[in-house]
């Protein structure tokens, strides 16, 4: 079975360490903090000026000056600490956040990210994305395998204006792990129940499919 | 010095139509909506405005799209509201989007004395077109151009007589950088307060950046995603 955007952010969590700090972007990347492991302690920065973000608040404790960069109300944790824009994105570009995790809308098999623009139609901006895809050493993409019509987001080349280029390294979709390695996609685990033949279809791009594809251990 | 004016019109006195405004605030956080309530009663036009959001429809500056007041909008994100793409893809507002990290550097570098600098942010993206670029450690990065602007809008919890200003929370986001960039910086705050009353140790913003200071009427400090938790 596909993985729901929980499922999803719930196999990322795993990818986090001890000691890291992490930018989560908006929609399936903010859920990965609902599922960090046990025994670990990470620090979640939000690019409007946040380092030590907590659970959102109760009702009637909602605060308007505090706030995460997806404009949802937000609490601290101990040793919290706002900050300017600047300084902010001081901390993305200068490489101090050691995993940023966002959506996309397509990822070519070189590394390009699109997620911003779709020319004629839809304009939100790009936010802070092109300056963490820019920096960032270790970014994880939060997407769905396919479009609401059922076809590939995980592209030989991307079609929609680009976020980023040759940045994404590792991708988790409601089917599948994929790296990014030498211009191909590489799958590495495979949703619980999610045949390769079914990820191979669904895969536009250039796929390496080892021998043994192990299936996620979501529990 | 004082800076002190004694109310948001004689704030905003001087600026005039096809003026470039920054206005501070991400989203509607830490955004002077006195100042943008004044600006919609005094209905200046053509306005280029440098802000990281464009407000949602009825709030913020979105007050001045209904109006038709912004002839430019200068942005990183505008996903929150429909009459700006509208306007957008009608063609009748110029748009300059512009990455978060840069337009945060940018007003940054206007108020240092910094007439541009290099960044990876947005090589080999549209928004790379037409810049120089330069290879620095094995890897490219394009010139980006500092911002300024006529009259700078920021707005602070506290402030004293002499502009120097504290923030609350993630309401800081755009407005230091802003403060620094403007040729007139206009700061409206929720408590003025007599100088010395402010611990020299806490101030955010230097009042040497801040040219007129007051205190804002009413703020309604609207939320745009109000998400909350169950008690257990």
């Amino acid at each position: 079975m596909a993985l729901d955007k929980n499922g999803i952010a719930k196999r990322i969590a795993q990818e986090l360490r001890d000691g890291w700090y992490v930018n989560l972007g908006i929609g399936i990347p903010t859920l990965v903090a609902n599922y960090i492991p046990e025994g670990i302690e990470v620090e979640f920065q939000s690019e409007n000026g946040i380092l030590g973000m907590g659970p959102f608040p109760f009702e009637g404790e909602e605060n308007a000056d505090l706030i995460n960069a997806g404009k949802q109300t937000i609490t601290v944790k101990k040793g919290a600490v706002f900050f300017d824009s600047a300084t902010s994105f001081a901390m993305i570009r200068g490489q101090h956040v050691q995993l940023t995790v966002l959506g996309a809308m397509e990822v070519s098999q070189n590394g390009d990210i699109a997620s911003w623009k779709i020319p004629g139609k839809m304009v939100k901006g790009m936010g802070g994305a092109m300056d963490l895809v820019a920096s960032a050493e270790n970014i994880i993409v939060a997407m769905m395998h396919t479009n609401k019509a059922g076809e590939s987001k995980i592209l030989k080349e991307c079609t929609l204006p680009l976020t980023g280029v040759g940045c994404v390294k590792k991708i988790v979709t409601d089917l599948a792990i994929l790296e990014v390695k030498d211009g191909k996609f590489h799958l590495i685990e495979r949703a619980p129940g999610v045949s390769v033949e079914e990820i191979v279809a669904k895969t536009e791009g250039d796929l390496v499919v080892p021998d043994f594809v192990p299936e996620m251990q979501l529990d | 010095m004082n800076k002190v004016v004694k109310n948001v019109e004689e704030a905003l006195k001087g600026i005039e139509d096809g003026m470039t405004l920054m206005v501070g605030g991400f989203g509607l956080c830490g955004i002077p909506e006195n100042s943008i309530a004044e600006l919609v009663k005094k209905g200046t036009k053509n306005l280029t405005c440098i802000s990281n959001n464009a407000g949602v429809d009825d709030f913020g500056l979105g007050l001045l799209l209904q109006g038709k007041q912004i002839k430019k909008m200068v942005a990183s994100y505008v996903g929150e509201n429909a009459e700006f793409e509208r306007q957008m893809l009608s063609g009748e507002l110029e748009v300059d989007l512009i990455p978060q990290g840069s337009l945060a550097e940018r007003c940054r570098a206007g108020g240092a004395g910094i007439p541009a600098f290099y960044t990876p942010t947005g090589y080999g993206t549209e928004v790379a077109e037409g810049k120089e670029v330069r290879v620095y450690n094995g890897k490219p990065h394009i010139l980006e151009e500092a911002l300024t602007a006529d009259f700078a809008i920021v707005k602070a919890w506290k402030g004293d007589t002499e502009g120097n200003l504290i923030y609350k929370e993630t309401a800081r986001n755009f407005n230091p950088m802003m403060a620094m960039a403007g040729k007139i910086t206009i700061a409206e705050v929720e408590e003025l307060v007599p100088a010395g009353e402010l611990d020299p140790n806490f101030i955010h913003t230097p009042g040497i950046f801040v040219q007129r200071i007051f205190q804002g009427e009413k703020f309604e400090k609207r939320i745009e995603q109000r998400t909350t938790r169950k008690r257990d």
